[in-house]
């Protein structure tokens, strides 16, 4: 299928619901139950704890498992500010990470904390020497994300665990984006915090987690039973948390290869869609997800291109503010330094794991007549042509 | 989300393109706000002889503008002025509410296309009988059309 919007919604791995279904038929205990049903709930909860820490090489830490990688961030900002609040009030987040991290940021500020927002080069890397600059001994919490997930730039996460090596402040990083594309490595990228989703390695939606380094303390966002090392109440979504598990165990296998060839397709992709006059690519054209292309195009609209794409069966995404609930042009592209009617043209395509190159041929067949035609629908490039 | 008449204007719009020799040119939007539309017309006898666009914008740009323009093909130059940012959303079986400010422009274009023929053509005493002299301000100041609230710019 010539889907091209994985990051938004990707399908559930047949293993992955095969596993799941025997918690949702037999295996329906609680997992705080103290019975046999109980048990066998724990003990799948805990298995799949095992599997997820297993991908991100996270011996020396646990994880929290969430309703998502929304939640997980917002445990990780809100939870963490809270609880280390006494140590200082201040707080850096890239000015490119999702809205689950920037909006806990500024209510973060609404409660009297200082956050500053790390600036981003056009390629949409973070601004190290900021980090540098800025960093005090207040400073409690920096929030970079592993890679972004509109533009596809990988941040470089290894020269900020250095840069804060010697500072109070611990590192979140937002893995959602890089999960199952590149080498998530929780040792190897010093992070004290790591959010991860499990639809983006092809698990159920409901469900991600929050990846905590030992010693790191969090006030939980959401009170009750005290599940989930207290750190998230509600009874367990066990199902969910399984599928994750062995999403999480198969992408630890297979994501390599996956991401070959996902690399090979996306390289196809910009090569071709490059060709097309005044088209440009946003991000970083080297250190860039295997999975991700963002191009856009001058003269012509997103949402446009996209709802013509899909009268040819082809889905994909754009960071044009007509598409968006709130109207606003992606935040991402701006802070690249886009001007906003160049933003407007974006075109965001995410590659899955079952994509192929008849999926690319079609889109390489379609793509360049659809914005042939809405160019000769535009004035602006009326007024270019003359 | 949209319906399905947008849906079908937008797969296939009527009179795009541009007319060389246009009686009157309306242009609304900004390109920075996601939208930019010009209306041409071709007047004869008070009627609109011949009308086509341009639009930059999103499906419902482009769709209100193709509903405009086949809303006010043949009509008086009055009846024409009749023709709504309401009236070519219903015309379209509606728009989803955030559309309605930012996209739904056609009609303004249109007006505007009107007003600039009658200027062209010196008759004022119609702009006044048709009380168009505040959007004949807001032209010959070179204001665009807003987007309101909806956008920044």
């Amino acid at each position: 299928m010539p889907y091209f919007d994985y990051a938004s919604g990707s399908p559930v791995d047949e293993r992955v619901i095969e596993a799941m279904l025997p918690y949702m038929k037999q295996h329906y205990g609680n997992p705080s139950s103290v019975h046999s049903y109980g048990f066998e709930a724990r003990k799948a909860v805990e298995e799949a704890r095992e599997k997820v820490l297993s991908l991100v090489n996270g011996k020396n830490g646990d994880i929290i498992f969430t309703s998502g990688a929304t939640e997980a961030n917002n445990l990780a900002v809100i939870g963490y500010a809270l609880r280390n609040a006494r140590r200082g009030k201040h707080v850096m987040v890239s000015a490119v990470e999702h809205m689950s991290v920037i909006n806990p940021a500024k209510f973060l500020q609404k409660q009297g904390f200082e956050v500053e927002f790390i600036p981003v080069n056009k390629y949409g890397e973070v601004d190290i020497g900021f980090i540098e600059e800025r960093l005090r001994d207040d400073t409690i919490l920096v929030s970079v994300q592993h890679a972004n997930n509109e533009i596809g730039t990988i941040q470089p996460i290894v020269e900020i665990s250095k840069v804060m090596e010697n500072a109070d402040a611990a590192l979140h990083v937002d893995a959602t984006a890089s999960l199952g594309k590149i080498e998530v490595d929780t040792e190897s990228l010093k992070v004290d915090m790591m959010t991860l989703s499990s639809n983006d390695i092809h698990g159920p939606r409901g469900v991600g987690g929050l990846f905590v380094k030992e010693g790191v303390r969090l006030q939980p966002i959401i009170l009750g039973g005290g599940q989930e090392r207290g750190l998230r109440s509600g009874t367990e979504n066990v199902a969910a948390i399984v599928g994750f598990g062995v999403a999480a165990e198969i992408a630890k296998k297979e994501w390599k290869g996956d991401a070959e060839k996902m690399e090979r397709l996306r390289d196809r992709i910009i090569e071709n869609v490059l060709k097309i006059e005044e088209s440009y690519l946003n991000g970083h054209p080297k250190k860039r997800l295997p999975n991700n292309v963002n191009v856009r195009f001058s003269y012509i609209e997103g949402e446009s291109i996209i709802l013509s794409l899909d009268m040819e069966g082809i889905q994909a995404s754009t960071g044009s503010a007509c598409s968006s609930k709130t109207l606003q042009p992606s935040h991402v592209l701006i802070a690249c330094g886009l001007k906003h009617e160049e933003a407007h043209g974006s075109l965001l395509l995410t590659l899955g794991k079952y994509n192929t190159d008849e999926d690319v041929d079609k889109l390489l067949n379609v793509l360049p007549g659809v914005v042939e035609r809405l160019r000769m629908m535009s004035p602006l490039y009326k007024a270019k042509r003359g | 989300m949209y319906s399905d008449k947008v849906f079908e204007h937008f797969r296939n719009p009527r009179n795009v393109g541009e007319i060389k020799d246009a009686d009157g040119v309306g242009t609304v939007g900004n390109p920075v706000c996601g939208d930019l539309m010009t209306i041409y017309i071709k007047v004869e006898n008070d009627r609109i002889k011949d009308i086509k666009f341009q639009t930059f914008g999103c499906a419902a740009a482009i769709a209100t503008s193709s509903m405009a323009t086949e809303l006010a093909k043949g009509k008086t130059l009055k009846e024409a002025l009749e023709i709504t940012r309401d009236v070519v959303a219903e015309a379209l079986g509606g728009l989803p509410k955030q559309k309605m400010h930012c996209s739904n422009l056609a009609a303004d274009a249109l007006r505007r296309a009107i007003v600039d023929y009658l200027r062209k053509n010196g008759k004022f005493d119609k702009i006044k009988e048709l009380g168009l002299e505040k959007e004949l301000e807001k032209m010959e100041k070179g204001e665009t059309d807003d987007h309101g609230e909806y956008c920044e710019a």
